[in-house]
């Protein structure tokens, strides 16, 4: 279980979270929304350690404050927004990054393994940076994946945490991404995501937590919150959500465009 | 364990290639340490001395002298600081996360240069406990802090929110460089006759002033740096990934940061106290190590400390013989291999890094 508890962080002097209470259990995927500068990227990267807030995080019982680098690593991956990479590694390379802190006592396989789930075999020996933005998103992935192989180690959950991990993406692989986090979640892991793509939003999260200026605006099931109205107000234009017959069919477009145009 | 024929090498793993490299690397050194044993401008020759000596002869004292008192000072030196070059450049290089990041040209060796003529100018003017303490290691303790200082401040002005700036670390190195410079300069003016004699062979950037005194101050240091330097080489790797990533793969990073400024300056300031500048070995080692089998520092530290040494016994090699008797100062062959090097990298990224 991951639980925050009224949490505030800031970035330089400027306050962006603003107490934010809020949990994820594992098994479940967790999208977090909300529009540019909202603080989602702030709460993910609150959530993983990288920034000082007040209040407090605990990740399966441990306060995040509490935990050293090496012990966060063995519990969650962290994929961030924008990956760099400095030197000429091949993506074999990169995956293998991942196992630095690693707690698999059989590895071997698992970087061909990781690269298999995204659709990367036969990519191994490329060089990262001449790959596109798209594929390079896809072996930063599973170089976290790589990191965090078994959703479930000693009967505690591991955890990824993902910042727009497929905006770079065809539709295709974004689907294939969708699916290793599903496959992960239903393993037991728990994943928190950070997604602009409301449809992509709604057709996998479990749970959405709606980020609006640094509050959590609302939470719940994706037909609750992207079918609720505080989604327009969140993002300051019309948006009317449709439903398709069957679970999970939520969508919206973004109707404001043609009331603008008219 | 897993035969190895059984497990198929991954494709785009360079690891077996680079241990591989490291075994071809340590006989080259081997070679290349006998080789400057037995060259030299008084003609004696290790292999007849060698044979007298296990034929139970009388070797000549003054054959013997060369060798002990002048030729294995010179070599061991040699080896210290082609190893502490390579591997402080390398460091230092993962550090900032760019290729071009050398000790000599982005004003740490400037740095380390200011405080070796600080200590040999004002180092009698030191309280006398200062003097009693540091003894012989005064000149390279003031190098490495003077490095030290260098390194920080460059780090300071040239990485913001974990990301380095090439633009912003090379130019932070000119004006760093000149800074050291000018204080250098207003060093030399004031010093004695004495004192610029010494400045003088030190600033000539040579291998020609090896003694087991100097090894005795410096080498300890070199040794710690070349020790240390293994140890960071996962903070590394993390680090080409950027600072917040290495934290997510569970480094301590602000430890690995500073163990590596520590090591910089530790290799860079002990080597350039020992034998003044020489350039481009910390950048040229490093990155034709990239290039046979990739930037896993794991490998590349242990192979720049070999290819280092070999490479600045050959550079000395080739200043004591190309003009003998008269000798090259080493920092022109380095300079004149190492150059041209540098501006291939620039050419070859050129598409790559917004300068």
């Amino acid at each position: 279980m991951l639980t925050n508890r009224s949490l505030h962080a800031s970035l330089g002097r400027t306050a962006v979270l603003h107490g934010i209470t809020t949990s994820a259990a594992p098994g479940r995927i967790v999208a977090v929304i909300g529009p540019n500068g909202s603080g989602k990227t702030t709460l993910l990267r609150a959530i993983s350690g990288d920034v000082a807030y007040d209040g407090r995080i605990a990740l399966d019982g441990a306060d995040l404050a509490d935990l050293k680098p090496w012990e966060l690593a063995a519990r969650r991956g962290v994929l961030p927004q924008a990956a760099t990479l400095a030197f000429p590694f091949t993506v074999a390379e990169v995956v293998r990054l991942g196992l630095t802190s690693g707690t698999q006592a059989d590895r071997s396989d698992l970087i061909g393994r990781a690269l298999a789930e995204v659709d990367l075999t036969g990519f191994s020996g490329r060089y990262y940076q001449e790959l596109s933005g798209g594929q390079q998103a896809r072996v930063q992935l599973a170089r976290v994946r790589a990191q965090v192989w078994d959703p479930v180690v000693a009967g505690r959950p591991r955890w990824l945490f993902l910042d727009e991990p497929v905006a770079a993406l065809d539709i295709a692989h974004q689907i294939g991404v969708m699916r290793v986090l599903r496959r992960f979640a239903d393993a037991g892991g728990g994943v928190v995501i950070v997604l602009h793509d409301l449809n992509l939003a709604a057709m996998v999260a479990d749970d959405v937590w709606l980020i609006h200026d640094g509050l959590l605006l609302d939470a719940g099931s994706p037909a609750r919150v992207i079918g609720g109205s505080a989604l327009a107000e969140a993002y300051g234009c019309p948006i009317v959500a449709n439903r398709l017959p069957g679970p999970q069919a939520t969508f919206v477009l973004p109707h404001g465009l043609w009331a603008a145009a008219g | 364990m897993v035969a190895l024929a059984d497990t198929p090498v991954l494709a785009g793993d360079r690891s077996i290639r680079a241990r591989r490299v490291a075994f071809g690397l340590a006989g080259l050194l081997l070679l290349t340490s006998l080789l400057s044993l037995s060259h030299g401008a008084s003609g004696v020759r290790l292999d007849l001395v060698l044979q007298s000596w296990l034929a139970g002869h009388d070797v000549p004292a003054r054959d013997w002298l060369i060798l002990w008192e002048i030729r294995l000072p010179r070599m061991l030196t040699g080896v210290l600081v082609g190893a502490s070059l390579a591997v402080g450049g390398a460091v230092m290089q993962g550090l900032f996360r760019n290729p071009l990041a050398d000790p000599g040209l982005v004003g740490v060796g400037a740095g380390a240069g200011l405080g070796a003529v600080l200590a040999i100018v004002l180092g009698g003017q030191a309280p006398a406990w200062v003097a009693a303490w540091l003894g012989w290691n005064m000149v390279p303790v003031a190098a490495f802090m003077g490095g030290w200082l260098s390194t920080m401040v460059l780090y300071r002005v040239s990485t913001r929110a974990g990301r380095t700036s090439t633009a912003t670390m090379l130019l932070a190195g000119i004006a760093l460089g000149a800074l050291a410079g000018a204080a250098t300069g207003i060093l030399v003016y004031v010093a004695d006759d004495r004192q610029l004699r010494d400045l003088t062979f030190w600033g000539l950037g040579s291998l020609g002033g090896a003694s087991w005194p100097k090894i005795a101050a410096a080498g300890p240091v070199m040794l710690l740096a070349l020790l240390a330097a293994p140890f960071l080489a996962r903070g590394l790797n993390g680090l080409s990934l950027g600072e917040a990533a290495a934290h997510h793969i569970g480094l301590p990073v602000q430890r690995v940061k500073h163990v590596a400024i520590l090591t910089v300056a530790a290799a860079t300031g002990a080597a350039v106290a020992v034998s003044g500048g020489i350039g481009f070995i910390g950048i040229v080692v490093p990155h034709l190590l990239r290039l046979a089998t990739g930037p896993d520092h794991r490998y590349l530290l242990v192979n720049a400390a070999l290819l280092g040494a070999t490479l600045l016994l050959l550079a000395d090699l080739i200043a004591r013989s190309i003009i003998a008797p008269a000798e090259l100062p080493i920092g022109i062959v380095t300079a004149v291999i190492g150059a041209p090097v540098f501006l291939w990298i620039l050419l070859r990224r050129r598409g790559l890094v917004d300068l």
